[in-house]
């Protein structure tokens, strides 16, 4: 039957060009995406054996599994590779690389070759590290706090700052080159005001990767010194502030939660408007709160130095920031929920992790302002509750719309569809082994268990049932993350083909094949409506200045 | 092309700002003014040359709104970073600690 | 690039630099420059670390800070600004060169730009010999040659050595003169950086890649050039002149 059937010649990013080499030389922003996010989920397989270990370790009060050290190994290698490796990179490398050019209709992103070396100067950090983590590890926490860091640790500090410093770079090259093609390649036709949520969020991103971390390079660059050369710059025994090293540290560090959680902000904005068949409400708010947070990100770092020597006037001003943060961020939650109101929603796999999001993220935020809050953070400081806070944001967050955007956008990039049904299956698996494993860990946190430690008395009999739950749930959470893995390497070859618009949408991305040409689109686009734009043409009517859909017996 | 040339007359009084502006830097470092007013001194003398080398030498005076916009945030987030981890620092003293 | 479609290549006529991706030479250079300009915000943030790190603990030691600024040469100090300046101006005479089409006066800027940059890590050089002999290099960061000042002890006049006042420790001397180092050593090595792509463009230049209508490298590296410039105005008195005026004292 083949040879009858008359088919167009389709050449498409994928099969434009064959060969191994043809994928280490790219300079196609598609398939550094694709490169990208095979890296990381190298990377998230790795931070996520320590996790299960970590758990093991914990199903009982004794010190069963390891010992004291190799513990402090295995949580401060999974906060490394998890944070640095993992998430930051997440969406905007991976979604972000593919989607930003081709929803802003250009055909590729500004500066192609430095997009390319980005990823080998994420690949080159990884390796470092990974050397590291096998030369025999590290054990300073993911934070690095002087002067233990500095001055005491045995371990392979160096190596794995070295790997942190250069892996810095492939973040600010990709922030540099998504900031240059918002500014200057967007289609004709594409203003400000018409851009995807999406990449108003990336933007933001990027915002927050250029200026902060440039600041996390010096910070580890200083400490390196130090290690190396015994100089007192953050030894208070040699005259220098650990204090500052903090300071530095939560400089880009706590920014750095928002270059996780809004790239995903994003994708949840995407999928809440899409699956809704609706404008998203009040679309300049959700934009501009992404703007807001980046900066308001960077005021707030204090708060984790409440209880670190800082001045209480400095931590009564954090305290007040931080509680400012969550205005934003609450503006996208309430514009999220309005825009469900009264929608026809279809609850795809997509809509499913963006609903999952919504919750989590905010049960994340909200107990954040417990810890912004001067005197409840020093009940709670350094215990299982901020455990949970960061995991509810992080995982619970960015990971969650990570699957989300990968499901939604799966068809698109690889030009096939998933199994629906398994989806929406692994969707329900991740979400419920997900509030498992952490929602314990808030009153573990309260009744004062402390994080980084691998025992924990045995009278108290009610730790052990919370810990049994949290390893219980994050059993399920690992299932629930091998099956998306599974059907998703299956569809490759199995899927479904998908159309050039699966979901039947507007966004410029759907506009061009599944999956699309090397240079995304065969014509440039103009575009001339505006973002999320459902309701046909002849069902609007202008009022004054305004643009309003026609009351209803009117039309049709 | 939109660009803007600017003439070597230009680019020589820049030069001679420069010029003179490292000699009275080093002028007034050997003067002892009150209080901190020499750092004072010091930092609006490079601050004033900077300015001069940003508008002109590196044709600022010339670009868009976005160029301004880059550099206004630069000097906005390096405020936020000096401003917030000051406000730390000197403050620390303020609340009287008391041993018994 | 297997694109075989033919709107997306450009008009026959387009310039053999614009690269595929790009509507015209205009977009392309407006990429580049913002791409510059978005850079040095990265390395203001990076050397702003660093000035905050000087800020502290200037305020936390500031007659340490003094005593340990004196002993840096400020006339070498002075005459590296000095070469700093002139290559800035050098440099944007090299823009404007290839702006009107001057090839053989944009390559006589150029190397003259080059010649000043590498006149002025030479005379870094000889600088930080000096404190490698004195033993002024903190920490252990040369092994066998630790920091370990000459102190002047009670009635020595000596003016090379450290004449500490009273509550200074030689600790407080080594914070100034880490500071010292790290920043610029992280300077000079911009300007290496600097002096590497220098070469490239200079070799772009003489092969005649530039013309009036595409000069976008030398106008974008110049820009770095200038930043680069722009540090060390700012290093040059909070390093070698904050103590100048206790000297009497």
């Amino acid at each position: 039957m083949e040879e009858f059937t008359i088919q167009p010649p389709r050449t498409n990013y994928l099969n434009a060009e064959y060969g191994i080499k043809s994928w280490l030389l790219t300079k196609d922003h598609k398939r550094i995406g694709i490169l990208y996010m095979g890296a990381i989920s190298f990377f998230f397989l790795i931070g996520s054996l320590y996790a299960m270990a970590i758990r093991l370790e914990l199903l009982t009060p004794q010190g069963d599994l390891t010992q004291s050290s190799t513990y402090n190994k295995m949580f401060t290698q999974h906060g490394i590779i998890m944070v640095f490796f993992f998430l930051i990179p997440s969406i905007p490398a991976t979604l972000g690389n593919f989607l930003v050019p081709m929803m802003i209709g250009a055909k590729d992103l500004a500066f192609p070759r430095i997009n390319l070396l980005s990823w080998y100067i994420y690949m080159l950090g990884g390796i470092i590290t990974i050397y590291a983590l096998l030369a025999g590890g590290v054990d300073t926490g993911w934070t690095f706090y002087t002067p233990y860091s500095t001055t005491f640790s045995n371990s392979y500090v160096l190596a794995t700052g070295l790997g942190i410093f250069i892996n810095g770079f492939s973040s600010i090259l990709t922030g540099l080159n998504f900031i240059v093609t918002i500014h200057t390649m967007r289609a004709p036709g594409m203003t400000w005001y018409r851009l995807p949520l999406f990449i108003w969020s990336h933007y933001a991103t990027s915002l927050i990767m250029i200026l902060g971390t440039p600041v996390i390079a010096i910070t580890v660059l200083l400490l390196a010194f130090e290690r190396l050369a015994k100089i007192g710059i953050f030894d208070p025994a040699l005259g220098g502030d650990p204090v500052l090293f903090q300071h530095l540290f939560w400089f880009y560090s706590h920014p750095a939660v928002y270059i996780m959680v809004l790239p995903g902000m994003g994708v949840v904005s995407e999928l809440i408007a899409n699956f809704s068949r609706k404008n998203i409400f009040g679309y300049k708010f959700v934009a501009f709160s992404s703007l807001a947070i980046a900066v308001f990100g960077f005021l707030v770092w204090g708060h984790h130095l409440f209880v670190a020597s800082q001045s209480v006037y400095a931590g009564m001003i954090f305290s007040f920031l931080s509680f400012a943060v969550a205005i934003p961020s609450a503006i996208k939650v309430f514009n999220w929920t309005a825009t469900l109101y009264k929608a026809s929603i279809s609850y795809d796999t997509p809509m499913l992790y963006a609903l999952g999001f919504i919750g989590l993220f905010t049960i994340g935020g909200m107990t954040g302002l417990f810890l912004a809050a001067l005197a409840t953070d020093v009940h709670l400081s350094d215990t299982y509750f901020v455990i949970a806070h960061f995991h509810y944001i992080m995982v619970g967050g960015t990971l969650l719309a990570y699957l989300g955007g990968l499901h939604y956008w799966w068809p698109k990039v690889s030009g096939r569809m998933y199994p629906e049904g398994w989806g929406r299956f692994s969707a329900l698996v991740v979400f419920i082994g997900f509030n498992l494993t952490f929602s314990p860990q808030f009153v573990l946190g309260y009744m004062g268990m402390p994080r980084r430690y691998h025992t924990y008395p045995v009278e108290e009999v009610s730790w052990q049932v919370l810990h049994v739950l949290s390893t219980a749930g994050a059993s399920i959470l690992g299932i629930g993350l091998l099956i998306p893995l599974i059907y998703l390497a299956w569809s490759l070859r199995y899927g479904r083909l998908a159309e050039a618009n699966p979901w039947q949408l507007p966004g410029l991305e759907w506009q061009t094949a599944s999956p699309p040409p090397t240079e995304n689109f065969i014509e440039t686009p103009i575009v001339r409506e505006e973002a999320y734009e459902f309701a046909p043409p002849e069902t609007k009517e202008v009022v004054g200045k305004f643009e309003r859909e026609k009351p209803f017996p009117f039309y049709g | 092309m939109s660009e803007h040339i600017v003439y070597p007359r230009v680019y020589i009084g820049i030069f001679l700002v420069l010029l003179v502006g490292t000699v009275i830097t080093v002028l007034a470092a050997f003067q002892d003014f009150p209080g901190p007013l020499n750092a004072i001194v010091a930092l609006t003398i490079a601050t004033v040359k900077a300015t001069f080398v940003v508008l002109y030498f590196m044709h600022v005076r010339y670009s868009g709104r976005l160029i301004w916009l880059v550099i206004a945030a630069a000097l906005f987030w390096m405020g936020i970073m000096f401003a917030l981890t000051l406000s730390d620092y000197s403050s620390r003293d303020w609340l009287p600690i008391t041993t018994s | 690039m297997a694109e075989g479609l033919a709107t997306t290549e450009h008009e026959p006529h387009a310039h053999p630099a614009l690269q595929h991706h790009f509507e015209n030479m205009e977009q392309q250079r407006e990429a580049g420059t913002l791409g510059m300009w978005v850079f040095l915000v990265t390395e203001i943030m990076f050397f702003g670390g660093m000035f905050l790190a000087y800020t502290l603990y200037r305020y936390k030691y500031p007659d340490a800070f003094a005593v340990a600024s004196n002993h840096l040469d400020w006339k070498l100090g002075g005459v590296n600004t000095l070469v700093l300046i002139v290559s800035s101006f050098t440099m944007a005479m090299a823009v404007f060169s290839t702006q009107i089409g001057k090839r053989r006066n944009t390559i006589i800027f150029l190397v003259l730009t080059l010649v000043l940059g590498l006149a002025f890590l030479g005379i870094k050089a000889v600088e930080w010999n000096t404190k490698y002999h004195d033993h002024l290099i903190p920490g252990q960061l040369i092994p066998g040659n630790p920091f370990n000042p000459a102190v002047a002890q009670h009635g020595d006049t000596d003016p090379h050595k450290f004449h500490l006042p009273e509550g200074v420790s030689v600790r407080h001397v080594e914070m100034f003169y880490w500071i010292y180092f790290i920043m610029t050593g992280m300077h000079a090595l911009h300007m290496i950086i600097g002096a590497g792509i220098l070469i490239v463009i200079l070799i772009m230049a003489w092969r005649g890649k530039f013309s009036p209508e595409y000069h976008a490298p030398v106008e974008i590296f110049g820009l770095y050039w200038h930043f680069v410039d722009i540090i060390w105005i700012f290093l040059f008195p909070l390093l070698y002149l904050l103590g100048r005026h206790l000297e009497g004292h």
